[in-house]
């Protein structure tokens, strides 16, 4: 096959880049920010080269460059992407440079560190996202987890250390037990294909053909891995500490990229892998999907911090995505995968603007707030634009998703029952709910808190953050086209595997042990 | 004596090591700055003869009459021991000097015990494997009370020689046992015959008492209890022996005697034994790690918990089990003398800074030091892309072939709670302001071992093949 090597640039940049750093003297901050913007910025203009050469008519994986790295377990150097990992290496190397130039004036100690680990962290995202061998996906999936430990435990708030190591095993915890079930498939597979391999698009033939049962318990070991990430009901405890002690720039990268990696396993790996699970478990996740859209907004209604709001929220549109997977036809998935990208723009957006009002007032208390729509019109807009995205306004780009997802769920034949929908659909007026709440104690009224008058509005360098976001949010709401029919064909392709399993190999010669 | 010149070159590496303890006893005695000698004389040696083992690694033959395998998997254990001995001897250049335990003779010792350690692993007979256990198990029991002037170094040293010896009486007498039933001591004709011996419940319990006397060298649990306080005990270079390499050599004679006993038939009957073993080793020393705060018996603990892994690969009682205990020895062995290489840089006179909150603000002080052993912590804990995951990862598919799907699972919840203590020091270290004045010493050539022991670490995790293949080749 013809090597494409644009995706091992991509890859490459950031650790380059990182390296470099390394070089740097640590005092020479200015000189580092810059070398790190530029790096994130040249890793975004490669994926846009990506993107224009994508052939959105094919449902195979594109940019395909493979290499063989362990011989003897059959490991591969293997990337390649799909309409799906296009879209999300898009949104990383989006974000990367905006959360950067977002924590120029944030970030004042150990710049080069949380450069370094920023860049680090960019690098185990786009490897997850571009990975066709389950080896290498494995290693980019844990590796990640370093940079993040260090972004929120050295330049967390109060309570980071808790925050960081409660992130760490619980996320490692599920990841193990994917091991295990990720070595258990290679091992079956190792017989019907005639060698051990971690190739996943060899997997994909042989994963269906193992017997109901077994597949149910290793869909169930990837599901609990990726639940934990996406985070699903119940497993989100970890979610609100680790967003609320993370520095703004790590919150923006977990919500906004990082919780896409569990939504992005389920439909790379449990989908395709273990058709027949899927099928079988569809009701229950959805179930766990719709109580995690309805408790996270209902949570996020009573939170006093700011920053705990939005990130119950997530947990409640986070639901909606997975709700949109597993209803398994093909508007509610093409309405999951916009509502990833849908929910990493404007939740990025809300963390960069709560950061930005705390930069200010030091305080997340929305009681501490109130009236300041006068003192700052520019970011009172923003935070009414952001909300509104993020409720689901027709026109811009929440809506879009939301929609999608609801009218599949509801036409779903795997769920069979429009309750689903019925329930979930509340989420999106809790969601109206408790952001215009906040809105309101936050922006109208009097000023109740005479600290507030000498707040600054949005300087030029959070503008230039803010607008680019902005201009996604009314593109994907006015002209979704341009992005669904990136992975239009992918999605079709993921659910014809589950509908329609190919079983290329005899279902007689399986013998499990 | 030799049948052949090549036999000779064949067990060059024992020769080089011999040779080299006859010359240090020389300048011991005749040099008046034999001190200053005898570490780059010792780690000649070691890097010699290493070095030559790795090249002369097709030489496979069975020689001084049938005692001794030369060539293969003897040699890739050889090349793991000397190159581990080399690291341990750089780390102990300034060591000693701060410990005042300058000796000659501690460098002789090490030789001497690697010299051990290399009968034991390439044994063919039964008493080859005791007489290069005693060799290094007696040169271990002085190592461990060398620092004469501390009453805990003495307590080790005591300690692992009444266990120690303990141990070997169940070795003994597990050899007599065999013995009594087979005829012979040889390995090679203890296998071929073990359908016909394995009737006999006396020949059965010879062996499980010859498992049970290494079950204590590999500080497996139950049989660790002296690994706790002889660690501690010891001078921090010496635990990094004995924690590696020393335990390496068990594995290898394990190795020798039991992976000819794996290809027979009716030998299945020992590996629930073994896994029963790693079951107790991997949740017991993870759990009990979490209670330490003195960071030697942290990595006692955490050495215990390994052993655990390790033997999962013995278990599944296959080759590619072999192959991952093989690898995972060769990968803790780096790991580990680099955490005891950082740990003796850190530590200052009368054992001060072995809490571990002495490593607070670590990362801010010494920048170096500190990313060092985060990522060692990290590889310990069996995070990728780094060696410690990837030797992990082996043990398991092993583990998974031969269908002990569930041992794997009990690794994994090991895996996370270890973890938890690991990553307390990657928190000390970056997360906490330092408290006290920890200055860690400016030690050029301990920070040149560790450094050497951390890049193998990472070289491993993203390139294992080459080492794979080598260890695959043999097997």
């Amino acid at each position: 096959m013809e090597q494409s090597y644009l995706l091992t640039y991509l890859l490459a940049v950031p650790i380059i880049g990182s390296l470099l750093l390394l070089f740097i003297n640590k005092e020479k901050a200015h000189l580092i920010k810059y070398v790190g913007l530029i790096v994130a910025l040249i890793a975004f203009v490669i994926s846009l080269i990506i993107y224009l050469d994508f052939n959105d008519q094919s449902s195979d994986f594109q940019f395909v460059h493979k290499f063989n790295w362990v011989t003897n377990l059959n490991i591969s150097y293997h990337v390649g992407i799909d309409g799906l990992s296009m879209l999300l290496i898009l949104l990383t190397t989006f974000l990367t440079p905006l959360t950067l130039i977002s924590s120029w004036s944030g970030i004042k100690n150990k710049v080069k560190e949380f450069t370094f680990f920023m860049l680090f962290l960019e690098l185990g995202m786009l490897g997850v996202f571009a990975s066709l061998d389950m080896f290498l996906f494995y290693v980019f999936w844990e590796a990640m987890l370093i940079p993040m430990y260090f972004i929120i435990g050295i330049w967390g708030g109060e309570r980071r250390i808790y925050a960081s190591i409660k992130f760490f095993i619980y996320t490692m915890a599920g990841s193990l037990l994917m091991l295990v079930a990720i070595i258990w498939l290679c091992v079956y597979s190792a017989d019907l294909l005639g060698g051990f391999t971690t190739n996943l698009l060899d997997l994909y033939k042989t994963g269906p053909t193992i017997n109901t049962t077994i597949q149910g318990f290793l869909f169930l070991a990837f599901a609990l891995s990726f639940a934990i990430k996406v985070p699903l009901f119940p497993f989100h405890t970890w979610l609100p500490d680790a967003h609320v002690e993370a520095p703004t720039a790590g919150s923006v990268i977990l919500a906004g990229v990082l919780l896409k990696m569990g939504t992005y396993g389920f439909l790379r790996f449990n989908l395709p892998l273990f058709p027949q699970a899927s099928i079988d478990y569809a009701g229950l996740i959805s179930v766990l999907a719709v109580i995690g859209i309805i408790y996270g907004a209902l949570v996020a209604m009573v939170q006093t911090d700011m920053k705990k709001l939005v990130a119950y929220s997530s947990v409640s549109h986070l639901g909606f995505v997975m709700l949109g997977i597993f209803a398994l036809n093909q508007e509610a998935v093409q309405g999951a995968v916009i509502q990833m990208i849908n929910h990493g723009l404007s939740t990025g957006a809300l963390f960069l603007l709560v950061g930005m009002i705390y930069e200010r007032t030091h305080t997340r208390k929305i009681a501490d707030y109130g009236g300041i729509a006068k003192i700052v019109p520019y970011f009172s807009f923003a935070l009414l634009f952001t909300s509104l995205s993020s409720i689901g306004l027709p026109g811009l780009n929440g809506f879009i998703g939301e929609f999608l997802i609801l009218t599949g769920a509801f036409k779903s034949t795997v769920l069979g029952s429009w309750w689903f929908t019925v329930f979930a659909a509340t989420g999106v007026i809790f969601a109206a709910v408790y952001l215009l709440w906040m809105y309101k104690k936050v922006v109208f009224g009097e000023v109740t808190n005479a600290n507030m008058n000498s707040v600054t509005d949005l300087n030029f360098r959070e503008k230039l953050v803010l607008v680019p976001i902005f201009v996604f949010i009314v593109w994907i709401g006015i002209y979704p086209t341009t992005f669904l029919k990136i992975s239009d064909k992918t999605s079709e392709h993921i659910i014809n595997l589950v509908t329609s399993p190919v079983n290329q190999i005899p279902v007689e010669k399986i013998d499990v042990k | 004596m030799f049948s052949s010149i090549q036999e000779f070159y064949n067990i060059l590496p024992l020769v080089i090591i011999g040779s080299g303890i006859v010359l240090s006893v020389l300048i011991e005695i005749y040099s008046k700055k034999s001190e200053s000698i005898l570490p780059w004389f010792s780690i000649l040696v070691f890097l010699s003869a290493g070095f030559y083992s790795l090249l002369s690694v097709k030489n496979e033959s069975v020689v001084l009459q049938n005692m001794l395998s030369t060539g293969g998997i003897t040699n890739i254990f050889y090349f793991i021991f000397n190159i581990g001995a080399a690291l341990v001897c750089i780390l102990s250049v300034d060591y000693t000097k701060k410990y005042g335990i300058n000796y000659g003779e501690y460098y002789i010792l090490i030789q001497n015990s690697v010299l051990g350690m290399m009968m034991m692993a390439g044994a063919k007979s039964l008493f080859m494997i005791f007489l290069g256990l005693e060799v290094m198990s007696v040169c271990f029991y002085v190592l461990a009370g060398v620092n004469r002037k501390k009453e805990e170094a003495i307590e080790a040293s005591l300690k692992y020689f009444l266990l120690g010896s303990f141990a070997t009486g169940f070795l003994v007498y597990g050899i007599a046992l065999i013995y009594g039933s087979a005829h012979t001591t040889s390995i090679d004709v203890v296998t071929a015959g073990f359908a016909e011996y394995s009737s006999d419940i006396i020949f059965l319990v010879g062996i499980l008492l010859f498992l049970i006397g290494f079950s204590f060298k590999i500080a497996a649990f139950p049989f660790h209890m002296w690994v706790p306080d002889v660690y501690e005990g010891a001078p921090t270079t010496v635990t990094g022996l004995f924690s590696t390499i020393g335990k390496a050599a068990a594995f290898a004679a394990i190795i020798a005697t039991l992976t000819a006993l794996f290809s027979g038939e009716n030998t299945s009957m020992f590996l629930p034994y073994l896994a029963v073993l790693s079951i107790f080793s991997m949740l017991f020393g993870s759990i009990v790690a979490i209670a330490q705060s003195n960071i030697k018996r942290m990595l006692a603990y955490s050495s215990i918990s390994h052993a655990g892994y390790i033997l999962i690969g013995l278990a599944s009682g296959t080759s590619v089990g072999v192959t991952g205990v093989v690898f995972y020895l060769a990968v803790y062995t780096f790991m580990n003398l680099a955490a005891f290489g950082i740990i003796s840089l850190v530590e200052g006179e009368n054992d001060k800074n072995l809490d571990i909150n002495s490593y607070a603000g670590l990362g801010t002080k010494s920048p170096l030091l500190a990313a060092l052993l985060a990522i060692i912590m990290f590889s310990l804990a069996g995070l990728p892309p780094l060696a410690g995951f990837f030797a992990k990862y082996y043990v398991f598919i092993a583990a998974i072939k031969s269908g002990l799907t569930w041992l794997a699972i009990l690794g994994i919840i090991s895996s996370v709670i270890s973890v938890y203590f690991y990553l307390r020091i990657v928190v000390l270290m970056y997360f906490k302001e330092a408290e006290g004045e920890v200055v860690p010493s400016k030690s050029f050539s301990g920070f040149f071992g560790v450094v050497i022991s951390v890049l193998l670490v990472i070289l491993l995790g993203i390139f294992p093949g080459s080492l794979l293949d080598l260890i695959n080749s043999y097997l």
